[in-house]
């Protein structure tokens, strides 16, 4: 079947081969296609944050929204980056695990820091998902209880169940950042 | 426990902990290769057939597709127990079994050639009971297995492995017993360990004879070994090894995986990377053995138990590569936890046409407790005993001991459990909550509480050997060589501990090597709790050796004997005259001084866990709800606090008491299909359902290595199983046969619905 495509068409169709996003704070434009370089239209957003941006931060588990190994921010929601197209997110602003503390200093997010004070893992597979769920809850909920806590992460899968010291964790952080706020 | 301890007992930050929350870890999938290629398997659609044809001419002409293998074009490399399993074969034996292996540029294109690829299979009848498959006329999967019986031979364990439990006169112990009772109990809900990371490796073939394998799991001298015996010494293998996102043991098993991975990348000379999807994960990696027992019991009233004979059913799906080995660890665990002059139980290991049973922590003595003990309970329901004084009475005490794994007899020469199961059974508040056998702790409305405890301990916790060397810098800091990786334990920060403790370093002059078997020296990696014991006594030895050869170096300069040099924090010093010192790197100068440390095999010591449990019962709706669980034991010493914590509240998954409640893989016994081979299928508990949980841990020395500890971790999840079933059963008042509990068998327990 030939198609025919007006000259309007074409260049619309030229400018929506590439998507704009900020990951971590850094603009990105994206070329939209199925070379190596390019996003396909089939790539999850975890695909494109491991495999094309090399953010192999964010780990993939069930690579099916069931375990939130993957989750990101995105807009502050944690989402399963392994659930969403990477084309479906022009215009968003995506937070991952590489995003949270500072690089250049070497300094933890105070989230991540009170991971580390709690031993809140063992393998750690599945922490950098939990680290961004939790963040997602306190920046909605800077003082959440324990039941809201357990809610948040209830999509997180951990296996070693460091689930009691992540719970610490999570509450030491965010009666941290109270005491900081009063 | 001793206070004087710099580290020891001390809660330390994890080494890898920046990692870890910062995502920087990097795990097999995470490392980065040029002209990286990706392999796919294809798989087979049915539990049984023989392949006709393979037409792959399509798949090939696909751009980007490198390399199709399949039985006709693969290497013959085979492994397992014994070494029949080829990595791809002629026939099929479970839906998911491996019929080629693709590599291709992208993950896409592989996948896409795997699709193109026509089979053409004679299908075979299948088998998928373990009893129907030895019956005369049951298909057979092995032309060597006559029957489908497999020889229970584990030559990995030594020359005269233990394929039986077998002693004294059990007629004789019947005719002394009180009470005889009599049953079937199975555990043969196969569930799957699965950690969060997939099964992944990578391999980098370099013509003709080296390979190096990038792979996911806590052993990765094993892994060499292993590959090794496949490819033949004549190769050189280096395995390197980096962070394992959960094993739980099963990711020793990975030996298909490397292969997949080495044979693409043989025919390809690119390096190639095989990561199983999670259907992949549940449906074609290892699960569970499964279990069943018919047994008679004999028991006095006293709780001293007489004998035990009975059927061992062992099964172990498609093939074995360690379900002997299981068969003989599990056995000497069962004499551990139950005293008993007379035993006859005889095993059987089975194949059936589904996936491979593998490595699970509690590497086959959880399988038989969660058979064994029910039985035994039959027994003290018979006598009236409480099973908390029974099971107390009957584990292993100094002086004991036990035909262990290898077919020899060693006496147990570690501490009396006895004081921490009783401050167990006080923290959980048993003696008021036990009501009687078949009794509700507590009846709610439509809802009852039942209470059980479970026992179980192992003596590979001195398994096998480990070495270690470390390195004295001059300027006072120590490198360790090890070939541990960390998969949870917190092993490698353990062992920087232990060396910093010897050396009198601070923690941060103190570093670990990577695991790599070009470098590192051999090591078993953990494995039944072996970590604690085995590879720190290693890493202790190599601290010391490193120490005294400092110190004798130094002795001259400072014109004293060695005996008389202290070290601490990178200063020698002469003891009493703490003037009289210098720097490591005053003493050194431009040199570095190297120890070396070895553990060989002791099984002369068991760890011991047990665990108490309440469940209440939702007898309308038949859901049975974990509320609160207390594990008790003793190791000796704490090394790390968190870490320990952490290992025993893993009770819960990797197939341990969530095993006992819902936890299960299904296999449509019609077709072979697993029907919940992804991860909202099959159940996990979540963050909404924790119970409290509470560690007891006493610390009453061992004489192991100068800590006096012993590991733990390994056995949390198994004395938890049959602790739940017993409290079910106590809850509804009838007994359970089967795991899990779920609603469907509870409700039928209450006659409230038909069988299935």
């Amino acid at each position: 079947m030939e198609v025919k495509v007006n000259e309007q068409t074409r260049k619309k169709s030229e400018e929506d081969k590439h998507i704009s996003l900020v990951i971590n704070g850094n603009q990105y434009s994206l070329e939209v296609g199925y070379g190596s370089y390019q996003v396909k239209p089939s790539d999850t957003l975890a695909y494109t944050l491991r495999e094309t941006l090399g953010l192999t931060g964010t780990k993939v588990s069930c690579d099916d929204g069931a375990c939130g190994s993957c989750t990101v921010l995105m807009s502050s929601k944690a989402v399963p980056s392994c659930m969403i197209l990477t084309v479906e997110c022009a215009g968003k602003d995506i937070t991952t695990i590489e995003g949270l503390g500072d690089p250049k200093t070497g300094t933890l997010d105070p989230l991540q820091q009170s991971f580390v004070d709690h031993t809140a893992f063992q393998c750690g597979f599945c922490t950098p998902g939990m680290i961004m769920s939790a963040k997602a809850l306190l920046n909605e909920n800077p003082h959440p209880t324990e039941e809201e806590i357990k809610e948040a992460l209830s999509g997180n899968f951990c296996r070693c169940i460091s689930h009691y010291q992540v719970l610490e964790a999570v509450l030491a952080a965010s009666e941290k950042d109270g005491g900081d706020n009063d | 426990m001793i206070d004087s301890y710099r580290y020891i007992g001390k809660e330390t930050p994890r080494r890898d902990g920046a990692e870890v929350v910062t995502g920087s870890a990097e795990y097999v999938d995470d490392i980065r290769f040029t002209n990286l290629l990706y392999g796919e398997v294809l798989r087979s659609p049915h539990p049984h057939a023989r392949i006709k044809q393979i037409e792959k001419s399509k798949a090939e002409v696909l751009g980007g597709v490198e390399a199709i293998l399949t039985w006709e074009n693969v290497p013959d490399w085979k492994f397992g127990t014994p070494t029949i399993f080829r990595i791809l074969d002629r026939k099929v034996r479970f839906v998911g079994d491996a019929v080629a292996i693709i590599a291709a540029r992208t993950k896409d294109i592989a996948r896409e050639a795997a699709r193109l690829i026509e089979v053409e299979y004679e299908v075979l009848p299948p088998v998928f009971d373990m009893e129907a498959a030895m019956k005369p006329g049951a298909p057979q999967l092995y032309e060597e297995l006559p029957g489908n019986k497999l020889p229970l031979y584990a030559p990995v364990l030594g020359p005269k492995s233990l394929t039986e439990i077998v002693m004294g006169d059990v007629e004789k112990g019947f005719a002394e017993a009180d009470v005889i009772a009599e049953g079937t109990f199975g555990y043969e809900n196969i569930p799957n360990p699965l950690p969060p990371e997939p099964p992944s490796a990578v391999a980098l073939w370099q013509e003709p004879n080296k390979v190096t394998v990038w792979v996911s799991n806590q052993q990765v001298w094993l892994n060499r070994k292993i590959l090794s015996e496949i490819f033949g010494d004549n190769v050189e293998v280096r395995a390197i090894g980096g962070p394992c996102g959960g094993s739980y043991g099963s990711k020793v098993m990975s030996w298909q995986v490397q292969c997949y991975a080495a044979a693409l990348s043989k025919a390809t000379g690119k390096p190639v990377k095989v990561c199983f999807s999670k259907e992949e994960h549940l449906a074609a990696f290892v699960l569970r053995p499964e279990t069943r027992i018919h047994a008679r019991v004999g028991m006095k009233k006293d709780g001293t138990v007489t004998a035990i004979s009975g059927k061992w059913l062992l099964g172990t799906g498609y093939y074995s590569m360690t379900t002997q080995a299981q068969l003989s660890v599990g056995a000497g665990e069962a004499q551990i936890a139950v005293r008993c002059a007379n035993w006859d139980v005889k095993p059987t290991i089975v194949c059936t046409n589904r996936n491979a049973s593998g490595i699970v922590r509690g590497f086959g003595g959880q399988e038989l407790k969660c058979a064994l003990i029910p039985l035994l309970s039959l027994a003290m329901e018979k006598a009236d005993l409480d099973p908390f004084e029974v099971l107390k009475k009957n584990y292993l005490k100094p002086g004991d001991g036990y035909y262990w794994r290898d077919g020899n007899w060693y006496s147990y020469r570690g501490v009396d459990y006895t004081k921490a199961m009783e401050k167990g059974a006080q923290t959980f508040g048993w003696k008021a909550k036990w009501k009687g056998w078949l009794k509700p702790t507590a009846l709610n409305g439509t809802k009852r509480t039942g209470v059980g405890v479970g026992i179980h301990g192992n003596a590979d916790i001195g398994e096998d050997v480990s070495e270690a060397y470390v390195r004295l810098d001059p300027e006072g800091r120590a490198v360790i060589y090890s070939s541990v990786t960390e998969h949870g334990t917190g092993q490698r920060s353990n062992c920087i501990k232990v060396v910093a403790e010897v050396l009198q370093l601070p923690l941060e002059a103190v570093s670990i090597t990577p695991s790599d078997t070009l470098i590192t020296p051999v090591e078993w990696g953990p494995a039944g709790s072996r970590g604690t014991y085995a590879i720190l006594s290693a890493a202790i030895a190599a601290a010391e050796d490193a120490k005294q050869k400092l110190l004798q170096f130094t002795a001259p300069l400072l014109g004293v004997g060695m005996g008389d040099l202290e070290t601490e924090d990178g200063f020698i010093w002469v003891k009493n005259r703490p003037d009289n010192r210098i720097t490591w790197k005053d003493a050194l100068e431009l040199r570095t001084v190297l120890g070396h440390g070895r553990f060989n095999p002791d099984y002369s010591f068991a760890n011991c866990m047990m665990s108490f449990v309440e469940v209440e019962v939702d007898t309308e709706t038949g859901k049975v709800t974990l509320l609160r669980v207390v594990n008790a034991t003793d190791v000796g010493q704490i090394i790390d606090p968190p870490g320990i914590r952490g290992q025993l509240n893993g009770c819960l998954g990797t197939a341990g008491i969530d095993s006992a409640l819902f936890e299960e893989t299904v296999l449509d016994r019609a077709t072979g299909c697993v029907l919940n081979a992804n991860m909202i299928d099959y159940k996990w508990r979540t963050f909404s359902e924790l119970p409290p949980i509470d560690n007891v841990i006493m610390e009453t020395p061992f004489p192991s290595h100068r800590f006096g500890a012993v590991g733990i971790g390994e056995v949390a999840t198994s004395p938890g199983p049959s602790a739940v079933l017993m409290a079910t059963s106590n809850a509804i008042g009838v007994w359970l046969h089967e795991y899990p509990v779920t609603p469907q068998r509870v409700l039928e327990a209450l006659g409230k619905v038909g069988s299935k």
